[in-house]
């Protein structure tokens, strides 16, 4: 009994136990790991995984999934900049629109809420599983962003806007402020409203949540708008700290963030999970990401050894779940 | 304080309830009894909202209402237990009660202490003492029906209905939830009970209403009404009996089971299966009658190899068949006809040829690739043998209707030619004529020699065609007959399960 309780106290860390022996490692493995420099940029690099992986959590407790999220990251971040930096014109009219960077941002964001929506509202509507719709989602927002920027990056935007992605607040940078704000929304979402209520719940059974009154649809398109907005927060990132938007941005964000929420134990069939154990699984992929260049490991092998660590992560979180 | 008038309610190409009449009073429990698929279920959803679309009026506290979902019946005070658990595994069980209407602190968040404290109440009041934080998961499955009728107890609901309630919970369990029933009559809420045990209902309700096929044809009070009264207006169903001509009652056995124990799966210590002894002959059919979660399906998935921790012996032609796979178990002879045939009888996306082959690839098979020849020539046969009504061998399956898919199913099984077919449910949800053609195909079938067991929820059916009758309850094997002994009341006597009251 006592073993047990210790044992469930125990796997409760595992995560935290993994990182920890990953930093142990880096740290005597190479000299450049354990700076501080190194690590604000480790942080820097995760803070947009983050806000994106926040979102896909709260989608895959529900038991769907965002395909799109590294698509409609590109698109925001490319609307925040085209906005910002040409507004918008329409010759016929001699009609000019210029925006200020509280304005462009608040339209990137706007739209990865939108387009959030969109998903949410095809799939409930329509009964077209997550899977599908957000595949869709995602070539239909990369053809968008193809179609904004002409297929070449939009750069020059000015010192001040690239203070969120580059900036640094109170000795922390900036984008790891923004990312933590979010995760701590979402963890008091999650745990303190009924809609974290609900959103557990329906991954959990869905007909027995409808059958207690909750409005399923709802929660579920506000779920995906949610993460559509996140989505857009992290395009203004990326955006920001290159000083560019770049059509090609976000490629393979959605695996990645995937890859954070599996690490960190939600379960992909819905209903259990957590934003902390994501925001640790976001952390463990980042570290190790870092930790292969620092050790000039070449980036072909850093994709095998990324894929084997997410396979590891899963057996062991089924085999435990199998002694529970 | 409710009345439901005149209700109906059709799903698609079937009747479920036709003109039911119901009125429950406040202070008293109200019984409604009747066989399986009688429309109980169907009923109990439309006065709990569920199902907000129907035929009929309903009176709440006088007036007329419509409920738009199972919220607003809810808001309005009416609870249900439904028979089927409603919970949220990984939620704990303060969260489950709570689920859709939690209790909000002045800033807007869930009020966990609160909610925490009313659950407590509420598990005390059921005696069940598990902690409120407690994922539903971990608990057993009566305990998880506790927290069911907790949640239908934490709104002063004024009408509550109970599906099933004592389906899963034990004696000690069911005393405490009858005490709570008689608190509840005392502060005049309305109670529909709707249950298969019959001598429950002698102990708790006041009036009954029997349901068959979808009216409600008899209602009164339990008082001076005996269960053998009871069980005469449940049954009594008219369908036009084609009965088997004398049967070969001595032939030699085909299918021996011998002492069939089945361990429940999670439950350790009880069984699905309790010492299950019968035979089944060449060219005979037996006709097997249980109640829902009597063990029936069990029984056959058990001889079929379906199922682990099963004890005792199944013999064909007298040899011992190892009953831990179903390859085996085919190998042997056997065959199973589910009762499900969309889900595991049928791949409906494919076509009638694909699946008729699906069971005998091996014999299709050529120099390693599937010869088409074949395929098409064993097809061919049991579309004509069969009567099976197609507009190709390319037709989906999905696209047949229920009478034709399952002779597609029974087809796939009898090309493996086995000597002993399980049949379960084999004429659920098909029409009426369809119906009279399975009858003559399983009777065909055993004519041709085959053993057959047929599982059937519908008296007539079972007493139409079989040349003997098992009654199954609660995992053991009640009653035999033989087909000329057998009536409907005598089978449902011993269908019925003796619950804690019985004595």
């Amino acid at each position: 009994m006592n073993i047990a309780l210790y044992k469930s106290r125990l796997l409760r860390f595992q995560s935290l136990i993994a990182l920890f022996i990953l930093c142990l490692g880096l740290s005597i493995l190479s000299d450049k790991f354990l700076t501080v420099s190194n690590l604000w940029n480790v942080m820097r690099q995760i803070s947009v995984n983050i806000c994106i992986s926040t979102g896909m959590t709260l989608i895959v407790l529900t038991a769907g999934i965002d395909l799109s999220v590294g698509s409609v990251l590109a698109l925001c971040g490319a609307i925040t900049a085209g906005l910002l930096k040409n507004g918008i014109e329409i010759p016929s009219n001699n009609l000019y629109i210029g925006f200020t960077i509280l304005g462009a941002v608040l339209a990137g964001v706007l739209t990865g809420s939108a387009l959030g929506a969109f998903s949410g509202f095809t799939i409930t509507r329509f009964k077209v599983p997550p899977f599908v719709a957000t595949l869709a989602m995602l070539t239909v927002a990369r053809g968008l962003t193809m179609l904004w920027t002409q297929g070449f990056p939009i750069s020059g935007l000015g010192d001040k806007f690239l203070y969120f992605g580059t900036g640094w607040f109170l000795g922390i940078p900036v984008p790891v402020w923004i990312s933590g704000i979010i995760v701590a929304v979402a963890l008091f979402v999650t745990n303190k409203t009924r809609l974290g209520r609900y959103i557990y719940a329906i991954g959990g059974n869905e007909s027995a949540a409808k059958l207690s009154g909750i409005n399923v649809n709802k929660v579920k398109i506000i779920v995906y708008t949610i993460a559509g907005a996140l989505a857009g927060i992290g395009g203004l990132l990326v955006t920001s700290r290159l000083d560019s938007a770049q059509p090609n941005a976000g490629i393979s964000y959605e695996l990645d963030s995937i890859a954070a929420v599996v690490i960190g134990g939600t379960s992909l069939s819905g209903g259990r999970g957590s934003i902390l154990g994501t925001v640790q699984g976001a952390i463990i992929i980042g570290v190790l990401n870092n930790g292969l260049v620092l050790l000039n490991v070449s980036p072909f092998w850093q994709q095998v050894v990324k894929g084997l660590v997410i396979l590891l992560a899963v057996i062991i979180d089924k085999s435990n779940s199998k002694n529970d | 304080m409710l009345v439901a008038k005149n209700i109906t309610k059709r799903f698609p190409g079937v009747l479920a309830l036709q003109d039911v009449c119901m009125s429950l009073e406040g202070g008293k429990v109200t019984a409604l009894i009747g066989e399986n698929g009688a429309g109980k279920s169907t009923l109990m959803k439309i006065l709990s909202g569920v199902y907000p679309d129907f035929e009929g009026e309903i009176l709440f506290k006088g007036e007329p209402v419509r409920f738009t979902g199972p919220a607003d019946a809810q808001r309005r005070g009416i609870a249900i237990i439904h028979q089927e658990l409603n919970l949220i595994p990984y939620l704990s069980v303060t969260e489950n009660i709570f689920l859709g209407r939690e209790l909000i602190t002045q800033y807007g968040t869930v009020d966990k202490k609160r909610m925490r404290k009313r659950t407590q109440e509420l598990l005390d009041r059921l005696k069940l003492h598990v902690n409120p934080e407690a994922l539903v998961v971990k608990l057993k499955v009566g305990q998880q029906q506790i927290v069911e009728i907790a949640k239908a107890l934490l709104t002063d609901a004024e009408v509550i209905i109970m599906d099933e309630p004592t389906s899963a919970i034990t004696g000690s369990e069911v005393e405490v939830l009858f005490d709570i029933i008689d608190d509840l009559k005392n502060e005049g809420k309305a109670i529909v009970y709707v249950s298969h045990k019959l001598d429950e209902l002698f102990r708790i309700a006041d009036h009954y209403v029997v349901l068959r096929d979808g009216k409600s044809v008899e209602s009164g009070s339990m008082e001076g009404i005996c269960q053998d009264v009871l069980i005469q207006k449940m049954v009594g169903r008219k369908i036009e009996v084609i009965r088997k001509k004398s049967a070969n009652q001595c032939a030699e056995p085909i299918l021996q089971v011998k002492n069939l124990s089945l361990k429940h799966p999670v439950r350790t210590g009880e069984k699905l299966l309790k010492d299950i002894s019968f035979q089944v002959g060449k060219g005979e059919i037996v006709g097997l009658f249980g109640l829902m979660g009597a063990g029936r399906t069990e029984l056959l998935e058990t001889i079929f190899g379906l199922h682990k921790g099963v004890e005792g012996a199944v013999l064909m032609d007298g040899q011992v068949v190892q009953i831990d796979s179903v390859a085996k178990a085919i190998q042997a002879g056997l065959a199973l006809v589910p009762e499900d045939r969309k889900k595991d009888g049928l791949v409906l996306g494919l076509n009638v040829q694909t699946n008729l082959c699906l069971t005998t690839l091996e014999d299709m098979e050529e120099f390693g690739t599937l010869n088409t020849k074949k395929q098409e020539d064993l097809t061919t046969r049991y579309i004509s043998d069969l009567k099976i009504k197609t507009s190709s061998q390319q037709q989906l399956a999905g696209n047949l209707s229920g009478g034709n898919q399952q002779k597609i199913v029974l087809a796939k099984w009898l090309a493996t030619k086995p000597r002993l077919l399980l049949l379960d449910e084999p004429t659920r949800g098909i029409d009426i004529n369809a119906k009279t053609e399975i009858y003559k195909l399983i009777m065909q079938l055993a004519d041709d020699g085959l053993g057959i067991v047929m599982v059937s929820s519908e008296l007539p059916e079972i007493l139409a065609i079989s040349d003997r009758v098992l009654v199954m309850a609660e995992g053991v094997l009640t009653a035999e007959f033989s087909v000329n002994d057998a009536t409907e009341d005598s089978i449902l006597k011993a269908a019925i399960p003796k619950s804690v009251y019985a004595a």
